[in-house]
């Protein structure tokens, strides 16, 4: 690395994107800049004071001036305005059929796992030609998951989920910075996102040490928690059936209506009294706040899915 | 700086300085330039302070692998940033030139509560020594911003004890404004409408609004994030209940605004340089006046582009990037009015003048930056950058301490009765700004690259530039001390400053004695003429 670029590596869709729109507005800005530059330059030189009885006419001002140089910036400001909201809603905003990976932030690291159930920490393998979307918790305070060379950051704050997608394009190893300051280890709260191949990920997944997929630990979990003696599956138990929640509108007793996504399953595990289903009863199930691990968690997560998507029962990866 | 309290020996008519001489003179004075001095010299030794731990920072990121423990590091940023925003920035250009200047510039005797504005000194002493208290005490860890729960629930540091400091400190803060803005109303010589006010004074007036509407809530958020920190009251930490985010809207809801207290006064400074170095009255006198007002009232309402990645509702932030890019239009008006002041003007290059061509160029590219992070798809890539570090000390060092710098020497003659060597001061302008650049320009590089700020240790490939910063900054502590040294001995030492040095128009050139006395003027000051009124020739005494 003995060169000086101006321009981290691209390597994943957005990243050309981003960059173009950065060059878009750094030249404005370097343009204005000169603008500015040569004028007080310009000014200094030819106006520099000759003699001290010098007493210039004075000039108050232009409204038509004032009105030009608010009116042409503020338009221009409209154009990195919309170009770069209409870049932020893209790259926020997951498309379907993504390759499903689950990241947990801790002082001070990354832990990530498949859905095949392999693990990592501080190293996250992705494939190219594929949309992945990173769905994100926290085990203590706020981090960010940050790849420069995908352009692409979120905040990873504590009791909820985040979530972030990319496309990786080019094979390689690139940084992984958590960029939210989190205590003594922050600086050391990174590691590498290796992209592959198609061909190579499957042979690099099929070589991980495995106890099990995603599912089947959350349905262990399931057990093990004793879930299943209330949320029977296929009939009426103390707790409502978990079949066919997922993604599904549930309603509650208050009379709302919610939509049981990640966030919603998460919250009715940790303090289930938050909302409860229209028909049940409060105070029945305990509340597991601090009892399950945020890795946990999302396991039972996509256990409970499952239960919603018989189709993707047979291909986890 | 030491010997500076001690006044010139030789007066012949009395002033401010020479009026008395014992420390209680100073210490239960309650003249606002003696008030001013007082603050003057609390806020260089904090900035000092401030200074030193940027020093260990600069020190420790010479070597990817960092020289330091990584929580020493993170004490040192956590406190640079604390010790320069709640006890430098905010206070400096208000607290000293504001202080000293504006009951001069509208023709009163004093500000219109003289007990209060020693009072506000007294409680920004206690509120620094809480700060620098905790720094001894082992310091702070928590980042300038407190972000909950790690300041909350995970810092083992003293949070509560520096967080204290900062609220006391707001009272000071909220005092002053609060006098300003009475004394700008209430007190203006006769002839001294609004449209004939320096525009330094339309500058503080803005400054003022901020600081009575914005304190408290940063007051409110200390005091919420200490009971949360002491009793878990469910506030900001998920695992009882509280919502992180929340903390975060609370904090920049003051936070931002308070780069604008930081900055307004600043603008101020340069538009009295400006008219007075180029001999020609200020270009758009209205639109200068109205921008200040503007970017305090707008400066209100862009707190959340600071969580474009935090997990805000992507609509929300739409609109806070449109008001971010809106905040933009009243700066660079005033920078084009400065600009177009100097058209066809008589330029002169004292060293305020510098200043003033510095503050212009650094803060053109400070306010430019903040474009590219108002750019919600680059803020992505961005925040929490170097090029977010880089930006604002563009904004805040390029800028506000360029035009505090400026603001100094051009009132000093004022403040002391005496000049300053000429020669050393230019040679210190140029020494500024030669490192004030090779620091921080480096850091947009950085950022783009993607080094995260509140790093102890960083990837190698990130070292050249890093060390271009730091070489940088050993030069711009340099052009710092040189105006400590040759400005205090220009105090004791320097020739005696004529009334009016620089031909300047304006009530305290024009009117008031230099250095004033107690009261002021000698004679009730009549104002008949606009502000800037360059084409006639200045009053001398």
């Amino acid at each position: 690395m003995g060169t000086l670029s101006l321009f981290p590596p691209r390597a994943s869709t957005t990243a050309g994107d981003v960059d173009a729109l950065y060059t878009f507005v750094i030249s404005v800005s370097v343009i204005m800049t000169v603008l500015i530059f040569a004028c007080v330059f310009i000014f200094a030189i030819r106006y520099r004071r000759r003699s001290e009885a010098e007493r210039p006419k004075p000039i108050h001002g232009s409204i038509l001036l004032e009105i030009a140089w608010s009116a042409i910036p503020f338009a221009i400001m409209l154009v990195m305005f919309a170009w770069g909201t209409r870049l932020y809603y893209e790259n926020y905003t997951p498309p379907a059929n993504t390759l499903d990976l689950y990241v947990t932030g801790k002082q001070w690291m990354w832990k990530v796992q498949y859905p095949g159930g392999q693990r990592e920490i501080n190293e996250l393998h992705v494939p190219t030609g594929r949309a992945v979307k990173l769905t994100m918790a926290s085990e203590d305070v706020i981090h960010s998951f940050y790849i420069p060379a995908f352009r692409v950051k979120h905040d990873v704050v504590p009791g909820q989920y985040e979530t972030l997608w990319f496309q990786p394009t080019t094979p390689g190893r690139y940084h992984i910075f958590c960029a939210e300051y989190c205590g003594t280890g922050h600086a050391s709260m990174g590691g590498w996102v290796t992209v592959m191949d198609p061909a190579a990920y499957e042979t690099w997944l099929s070589g991980g040490a495995s106890t099990g997929s995603m599912q089947q630990q959350g349905e262990t979990l399931f057990q093990q928690y004793g879930c299943a003696t209330c949320h029977a599956l296929d009939k009426k138990g103390r707790g409502p059936s978990l079949r066919n929640v997922f993604g599904h509108a549930v309603s509650l007793e208050d009379g709302r209506t919610v939509t049981a996504d990640e966030a919603y399953v998460r919250e009715s595990i940790v303090n289930p009294n938050t909302k409860i289903v229209a028909g049940y009863k409060r105070d029945v199930m305990p509340v597991f706040q601090g009892q399950i691990s945020e890795e946990s968690l999302l396991q039972l997560i996509v256990y409970i899915k499952s239960l919603s998507n018989p189709a993707a029962k047979g291909s986890p990866q | 700086m030491s010997t500076t309290f001690e006044p010139p020996r030789v007066e012949e008519r009395p002033n401010y300085l020479n009026v008395d001489y014992g420390w209680k003179s100073w210490l239960f004075t309650t003249d606002h330039k003696r008030i001013a001095l007082l603050y003057l010299f609390s806020i260089t030794a904090f900035f000092v302070i401030g200074g030193s731990f940027a020093v260990g920072m600069r020190l420790n990121l010479l070597r990817p692998e960092g020289l330091f423990e990584a929580d020493t590091y993170n004490k040192l940023f956590t406190m640079h940033g604390i010790i320069m925003v709640f006890f430098f920035l905010v206070p400096s250009i208000p607290a000293v030139l504001g202080n000293f200047l504006i009951p001069i510039m509208i023709g009163a005797r004093d500000l219109a509560f003289p007990r209060i504005n020693l009072l506000s000194w007294y409680i920004y002493v206690v509120g620094g020594i809480f700060a620098v208290l905790a720094a001894f005490e082992g310091g702070v860890d928590t980042g300038w911003t407190f972000y909950a729960p790690f300041s909350t629930t995970y810092s083992n540091t003293h949070v509560i004890l520096t967080a204290m400091g900062v609220f006391v400190a707001g009272f000071s803060s909220i005092l002053t404004g609060l006098n300003f803005i009475v004394t700008i109303h209430k007190m203006r010589a006769p002839g001294m409408t609004w449209g004939r006010l320096p525009l330094f004074v339309w500058s503080h007036y803005a400054t003022a609004i901020i600081q009575v509407l914005g304190t408290p809530v940063i007051a409110i958020t200390l005091v919420l994030l200490a009971l949360e920190r002491l009793l878990h009251a469910g506030i900001f930490d998920p695992n009882v209940g509280g919502d992180p985010i929340l903390f975060q809207h609370l904090f920049w809801f003051y936070s931002h605004p308070a780069v604008y207290i930081m900055i307004l006064p600043g603008m101020g400074v340069i538009s009295e340089l400006i008219p007075c170095f180029s001999r020609k009255v200020i270009f758009g006198y209205n639109f200068i006046a109205f921008s200040s007002v503007a970017i305090a009232v707008i400066g209100f309402l862009v707190w959340g582009h600071h969580l474009f990645v935090a997990g805000q509702s992507m609509y929300a932030s739409t609109v806070f990037s449109l008001l971010s890019f809106l905040v933009a239009v009243p700066s660079a008006i005033k920078v084009f009015n400065w600009t177009a002041t100097m058209y066809r003007g008589s330029i002169s290059y004292e060293t305020p003048m510098l200043y003033a061509f510095g503050f212009i160029g650094l803060f053109t590219i400070g306010g430019l930056t903040g474009l590219v992070l108002a750019t919600m798809a680059l803020d992505v890539h961005l925040t929490d950058t170097y090029f977010v570090i880089a930006h604002f000390h563009y904004v805040m060092v390029g800028g506000m301490v360029m035009a505090y710098l400026g603001g100094i020497h051009f009132w000093f003659p004022k403040i002391s009765g005496r000049m300053y060597p000429e020669g050393w001061a230019k040679f210190a302008a140029l020494v500024v700004f030669v490192g004030f650049n090779l620091t921080f320009f480096p850091q947009f590089l950085l950022g783009y690259l993607g080094m995260p700020r509140r790093y102890h240790a960083y990837a190698p490939e990130f070292q050249i530039l890093n060390v271009m910063s730091s070489a940088g900054a050993s030069i711009l502590g340099v052009g710092y001390l040189l105006p400590m040294i040759y400005l205090a001995w220009a105090w004791r030492k320097g020739p005696k400053a004529p009334q009016n040095p620089w031909g300047a128009k304006g009530l305290e050139w024009e009117q008031s004695p230099t250095p004033p006395p107690t009261y002021n003027f000698e004679t009730p000051p009549v104002v008949t003429e606009p502000a800037y009124n360059y084409a006639e020739e200045a009053h001398v005494g």
